[in-house]
């Protein structure tokens, strides 16, 4: 990923990004060692659109959210690289400056809506603080605008919840009232951070319908970050999976979804169940798990994951590069193009990623073989299925 | 909430019979000198002290001074006369009542104030110089004895004998109704030395409850939303932080004030510790009793009052 103009998630159309992220670089440095948390990531959200950041716990798409909006800074990270808001480089802002964009052109929401409301102030007065952080009107103008607030992400009668406490709202509720204050001073570009994975199934659709109608009433951008492929799958316009801190696969949603060229996009994709998919199918769940951002694998940082992995794929470090013949199509895998390509129409057709290898006739695969994790297709079905879902369901970092 | 509280009410008045009792039965059976011929004084024929014992009521058998006790304590709210001066017992701890009051409330605020603002900022500045060197002084203040506290604050700021005589020393106390000034600044050096200890711990109580509360995810959404780093501190973590040390304050003016002997008797403030001080010295079980009592009735009622407060301060909390 050293230049920048082949390697952005979401270029398409001449339109000015919302939000242009530019090689950033998120480090930490701690007792045990630097974590690289993101390590030179390049995106753009343009506005109104949708992006959709797909990795697992731990891939550095909850930091390169938080650093977006300067909250980062005081976790001692080491930040380098641009990330231009509307033209302004955000990392160079003042916090004063900084302060000014959060919550206001920038919002966010997170994972899990009861922790991250205050739970000893009562929700009216945690909106009415949003409205007022940034708008110098009465508290009852502010009160005003926190219940038709309420109101507008669908909480039934607001001006009597207005004076609620979270823990007297539901699960659903709490989110749909987190959503609310982000909303509070219409903002530009919403990061959404796991907004559904805290809660039930049927809650989950509701609020991704209610992210949607309200995108389109105030025509903000949205950055979804998500280890759920399902989550965006209707949502998100342009896609960009992240592994250990990089982008290895960026394209819009449809071309993610249709034609996937990562081999852990493709672990993303046959690991979670969706709607549409035949019962029949087996899932099949990405072995290990996501390596340390301390001492992170030599070469693809995938490959001691990866069941196509060739010994000269722990030497070279791949790029980020358009896919032939798909100019806003990019992945970073060292496999060829064609390989891929009968790759994944030998996953598409139900075989295990040892068949598939086997029928795509590359041979030279097994050099890494002895050091993997036992493969998912040794194990029961059932089994394999469970593991997948422990293998993602952490959480984010 | 009305249905939790007359419960507590009653629990408490069940409990404080219990601890009346215990201390009667405490004061005849634990070894003591004999009241009697310490008031006999240099006249200590057995006649005389025959003729005391009768006077004092000691003469009767245990159970029907013990029952005499209770029935005057619970039904009259009479704690007896005092063995030594013969005054009512009542009398003369609501004589000491004020100035162990003032000392004992003012002690709270100045520790309330230094122990969350030294808590606060040693937090935010957690692991700095700053904050090793408060709670290194927190620690060495938790340490110090009261008693070693007041005379070295004698020693150095008195305007007797002090190397810096800047405030009244021991002995100097007046009532607040008497002079207020005069009254303020013979208690600054007493307010010091009560509030250090209690302070101190407050000060890591409360760093130790603002660190964990600032790394919670609301105090992430409040800097989100885009709130300046004062408002999430002060408002957002400190309001979540403070709630165990509203339980502990009660609890802490509560215990004080039945048991200030040693502030009180260094700087001689006549206060109910240093009447409770001078009774134990001349075997003067009612005071001491009535003292204990009142030590009692207060940790009680504070009890009630911080489970009635949490309530309030947290709306999660919600008595049936």
């Amino acid at each position: 990923m050293s230049t920048t103009e082949h390697s952005q998630a979401g270029a398409s159309g001449g339109e000015d990004p919302l939000l242009l992220v530019e090689d950033l670089r998120v480090q930490f440095v701690t007792e045990d060692g630097i974590v690289h948390a993101v390590d030179g990531i390049t995106y753009q959200v343009l506005p109104g659109r949708t992006l959709g950041i797909v990795g697992e716990s731990g891939s550095g798409k909850t930091v390169s959210s938080l650093t977006t909006i300067g909250l980062t800074r005081r976790m001692g990270a080491h930040i380098s690289g641009r990330i231009l808001f509307e033209g302004r480089d955000l990392t160079q802002l003042s916090e004063e400056r900084l302060r000014r964009i959060r919550g206001n052109e920038i919002a966010m929401i997170f994972q899990d809506p009861l922790s991250s409301l205050h739970p000893l102030f009562r929700v009216g007065s945690q909106l009415v603080e949003a409205v007022r952080a940034h708008r110098d009107v009465s508290k009852a103008a502010a009160r005003e605008r926190a219940i038709e607030l309420l109101g507008l992400v669908g909480i039934p009668d607001p001006s009597r919840r207005v004076d609620d406490y979270p823990h007297e709202f539901s699960g659903g509720m709490r989110q749909r009232a987190m959503i609310a204050m982000a909303l509070a001073n219409e903002p530009k570009l919403l990061i959404a951070d796991e907004p559904t994975t805290a809660l039930d199934v049927t809650v989950q659709a509701q609020i991704l319908a209610l992210l949607e109608r309200l995108q389109r009433e105030l025509s903000m951008a949205i950055v979804i970050i998500t280890h759920d492929l399902g989550v965006v799958a209707e949502m998100a316009d342009d896609l960009a999976v992240m592994y250990a801190g990089r982008m290895v696969e960026t394209a819009s949603a449809e071309v993610v979804f249709s034609t996937p060229e990562h081999p852990y996009t493709w672990g993303l994709l046959k690991s979670i169940p969706m709607l549409g998919t035949s019962r029949e199918e087996e899932l099949v769940p990405i072995p290990g798990t996501p390596p340390s951002l301390i001492r992170r694998p030599s070469g693809c940082h995938f490959h001691p994951r990866c069941p196509y992995a060739k010994p000269r794929h722990a030497e070279v470090d791949p790029q980020l590069e358009p896919v032939p013949g798909r100019p806003h199509h990019h992945v970073a895998c060292l496999l060829d193009s064609g390989v891929r390509r009968r790759l994944w129409g030998g996953l598409q057709g139900g075989r295990t990623p040892d068949e598939a290898l086997a029928d795509a006739g590359v041979t030279d695969a097994a050099g890494l073989a002895g050091t993997m994790p036992p493969t998912p297709s040794a194990r029961q079905p059932g089994e394999a299925a469970r593991a997948g879902e422990a293998d993602l369901a952490g959480g984010p970092a | 909430m009305s249905r939790f509280i007359i419960r507590r009410a009653l629990w408490g008045v069940v409990l404080l019979i219990v601890v009346t009792g215990l201390l009667f039965l405490m004061f005849r059976y634990l070894p003591t000198a004999d009241p009697a011929k310490l008031r006999a004084g240099r006249l200590q024929s057995p006649k005389i002290i025959a003729a005391i014992r009768r006077d004092l009521g000691l003469d009767k058998s245990t159970f029907a001074q013990f029952w005499l006790y209770m029935k005057n304590v619970f039904g009259h709210f009479n704690l007896g006369y005092s063995y030594y001066s013969n005054a009512p017992v009542k009398e003369l701890i609501l004589d000491r009542l004020p100035a162990t009051l003032s000392l004992v409330l003012g002690g709270a605020i100045v520790w309330l104030v230094t122990g969350v603002a030294v808590g606060i900022v040693s937090a935010i500045r957690a692991r700095t110089r700053l904050d090793r060197a408060s709670m290194g002084t927190a620690l060495v203040l938790v340490s110090a004895p009261e008693y070693w506290l007041g005379l070295v604050a004698l020693y150095l700021f008195s305007e007797d004998i002090g190397k810096v005589p800047i405030f009244p020393g021991a002995g100097s106390y007046v009532g607040l109704t008497t002079d207020p000034v005069k009254w303020f600044e013979s208690l600054i050096l007493p307010w010091l030395v009560v509030a250090a200890g209690t302070a101190a711990i407050y000060a890591r109580l409360v760093r130790g409850n603002m660190i964990e509360t600032m790394s919670e995810d609301y105090i992430r959404t409040a800097r989100a939303k885009g709130l300046s780093e004062r408002r999430v501190v002060l408002r957002h973590g400190l309001r979540a932080a403070i709630n165990p040390v509203v339980t502990v304050i009660g609890l802490d003016i509560g215990v004080l004030l039945g048991s200030s002997v040693l502030v009180e008797t260094v700087f001689q403030i006549p206060g109910i510790g240093r009447l409770n001080y001078v009774a134990i010295t001349h075997a003067d079980f009612p005071i001491v009793q009535g003292t204990v009592v009142l030590a009692a009735l207060c940790i009680i009622v504070a009890n009630i009052l911080v489970d009635i407060g949490y309530a309030f301060l947290d709306p999660r909390v919600r008595y049936s």
